[in-house]
């Protein structure tokens, strides 16, 4: 994969936030720090992190909600990060799959004015049979059928797994090469869920879209993106990113390996487990947090060169942010990992 | 009818029905559910969003939202060998039992704190309403600093702090303290880590079970996630459509899966451990209450599913027996 050009690229992307009430600029909250990834073709990457970690606000960078303050973003090629907002508005390769599908939807217009407004609008030479066709294949591809009975229907008359896929049908209405999925089942019940991620490992093959899925549940992340990247971020930086399976198998930063050791497994003999190798169950403050490395504050392995700086170091398995690897433990965080 | 309550047992809900009767139907919430609450233990109710089981956990301190009431069925408290049947209780009991017997930590910890309240003020509000109006100022701080000490929060900080101050895991902290403060014999935990991230949830989880632990309070906790249930548990009942349909200790349900929902839901979790291929997925959609298909209501999403499934209604668990599993083929799949 890496042989072929990233469908998306950012380079050095950073993002401020101006801080309510405060007109200095200093004080502005800086919530990425020089973010660099590559979205390759047909790929599924995953970011996870904490609530408050920035991966919504990734996400909306790269979908174009949000323009970065600085740093560039390169789509095919082309830099995109300087586009006006009237050509963003025709930049309708990426699209955005909301968390929860109930907001996402407006209220007074049926399923058919909400998935019809978005075709028009971007194709205006279409005729109406034509939408209609297209959205009829639309819906049999997210499986809600007999699709005549879903059009008519307000969302409130949906269940929220339908209206999921009702927001997945939008999405990929305008075709488009990338879809960013913010959270998509959080909000599903469990024996839903599993079929919506089929759904979406399905798009993912049968069209050959790329995936950004957005999440921190690593379970899920790991049935959807079984053979793709996982990014984990912390306080508005990449910690860690590799291959998902490389990396649960062989978490190498102190957070990842957290974050590994409190998703519960759903299998009462895993019940022993020790304390989490962490000093504070509080997230630091992205407002006040010093230069270096921002895990300071809960890693067990610190050393007082980490407030300096801190840099990626290139293992075989992930490229982790962090200056005592050696400190680290390495392999599985279950031991019966095999079992 | 009457029972004599199981000594292991400190809370039973038996045979319990509960209905909203709204303007132009009634819907049935929950359909003769019988469960026990082991003393000491942490029994775990799963079920998806409508299954009934904030409903049915709501009834064990009378607060079902208007207008559902107990239209059949007894809940019945063991207060130290004496039978105490809550639905039956007068108002002004009620009062008294809610909070000193059984407490309860609410889903959206955000909304459950007063936001124009600072966090100290809920805890004394309390505990004037319980009795301890006499009781001196300096005596409730250091209860009260006690309870937040023992859920880990800074103290000096969080007590002066109105709930905004505070994040989404320290209010449930701040929630799971106040559900202490009047040595409850039960708390009723629903959906506590549902809007927080892993790690916060590891955190609560350790925390309660601390607490289950060394004050030996019994726990009822609703989930969807079933993975939260292995982790955590001693005892599952699992809940569909209103009604139970199994019940058993965490590992003999776990091991055996004998009911095809249970098997369904736990055969539908994705692990981070193991092949993603085993991974299944339950067909169709959770039951409209209004319309339940006829005979066993998980009939149309079974894949067991055979011609007496279609036209009568397995058996429901009573509370002498809840080790038979609400399924024809009980045992036989």
């Amino acid at each position: 994969m890496e042989n072929t050009a990233p469908l998306m690229s950012l380079k050095k992307v950073n993002m401020y936030f101006k801080k309510p009430g405060s007109v200095l600029k200093d004080s502005n909250i800086h919530v990425l720090r020089d973010i660099d990834l590559d979205i390759y073709p047909g790929e599924i990457v995953a970011l996870v992190g904490e609530s408050g970690c920035g991966k919504t606000t990734l996400g909306k960078i790269i979908t174009g909600l949000y323009r970065p303050t600085k740093g560039d973003i390169f789509f095919n090629g082309e830099n995109v990060s300087g586009l006006f907002n009237k050509k963003i508005n025709s930049f309708n390769q990426v699209q955005f799959i909301q968390q929860d599908g109930y907001a996402a939807l407006n209220p007074v217009r049926t399923i058919y004015q909400s998935l019809y407004a978005p075709i028009k609008t971007h194709n205006k030479k279409l005729k109406k049979a034509e939408i209609d066709k297209k959205i009829d294949e639309l819906m049999n591809l997210v499986g809600l059928i007999p699709a005549e009975q879903f059009l008519i229907k307000y969302p409130h008359q949906l269940s929220g797994g339908q209206r999921q896929r009702i927001l997945m049908a939008r999405a990929i209405s305008l075709e488009p090469k990338l879809i960013v999925a913010d959270e998509p089942v959080s909000m599903i019940d469990v024996s839903l869920r599993l079929s919506l991620l089929n759904l979406m490992k399905d798009l993912n093959k049968k069209l050959n879209m790329s995936f950004v899925y957005i999440s921190h549940d690593l379970s899920t992340t790991r049935y959807i993106a079984e053979s793709g990247r996982v990014v984990v971020m912390y306080l508005g930086e990449i910690i860690e990113t590799g291959k998902i399976g490389d990396v649960i198998a062989n978490p190498r930063h102190p957070y990842t390996r957290a974050l590994i050791q409190a998703v519960p497994i759903p299998d009462p003999d895993y019940k022993a487990n020790e304390d989490l190798p962490l000093k504070s169950m509080e997230l630091g403050n992205i407002e006040h947090r010093h230069i270096g490395c921002g895990f300071c504050n809960r890693c067990p392995y610190f050393e007082d060169i980490c407030t300096q700086k801190v840099n990626y170091v290139h293992t075989e398995t992930s490229d982790v942010l962090c200056n005592n690897l050696n400190k680290v433990p390495t392999g599985a965080v279950y031991k019966t990992y095999n079992k | 009818m009457v029972i004599n309550m199981n000594k292991e047992n400190i809370v039973e809900f038996r045979d319990v029905s509960i209905a909203y009767p709204l303007k132009k139907f009634t819907l049935q919430a929950v359909t003769n559910a019988s469960l026990p609450l082991k003393k000491g233990m942490i029994t775990a109710l799963v079920g998806e969003s409508g299954s009934g089981k904030t409903t049915l956990a709501s009834s064990l301190i009378q607060c079902i939202s208007e207008p559902g009431k107990v239209v059949g069925g007894d809940i019945v408290f063991n207060d130290n060998g004496n039978e105490i049947f809550i639905n039956k209780l007068k108002d002004k009991e009620l009062r008294k039992f809610r909070w000193e017997k059984v407490s309860m930590v609410f889903q959206a910890a955000q909304s459950a704190l007063n936001p124009v309240m600072k966090v100290k003020d809920h805890f004394i509000e309390t505990m004037n309403q319980h009795g301890m109006k006499k009781v001196t100022m300096e005596e409730k701080e250091a209860k009260i600093k006690k309870l937040l000490n023992f859920v880990k929060l800074d103290v000096d900080r969080v007590m002066d702090s109105y709930p905004h101050e505070l994040s989404g895991g320290m209010k449930q902290r701040v929630m799971i303290a106040f559900a202490l403060l009047l040595d409850p014999e039960v708390i009723i935990l629903d959906e506590p880590t549902t809007a927080l991230d892993v790690i916060t949830q590891y955190f609560i989880f350790t925390l309660l079970k601390k607490i289950n632990k060394e004050m030996g309070i019994s726990m009822l906790l609703m989930t969807h996630d079933i993975s939260v249930v292995a982790k955590f548990a001693d005892y599952v009942a699992v809940m569909y459509g209103g009604r139970i349909m199994e019940y058993g200790d965490v590992h003999y349900i776990f091991k055996n899966r004998y009911h095809p929902y249970t098997r369904g839901l736990i055969g539908a979790t994705p692990s981070i451990l193991g092949s993603t291929k085993d991974i299944e997925a339950i067909e169709g959609n959770p039951p409209n209450l209004l319309d339940l298909p006829k005979g066993c209501i998980f009939n149309p999403r079974c894949k067991y599913c055979q011609k007496i499934c279609q036209e009568q209604e397995p058996e429901s668990l009573s509370i002498d027996n809840m080790s038979k599993g609400k399924c024809h083929f009980y045992k036989e799949i």
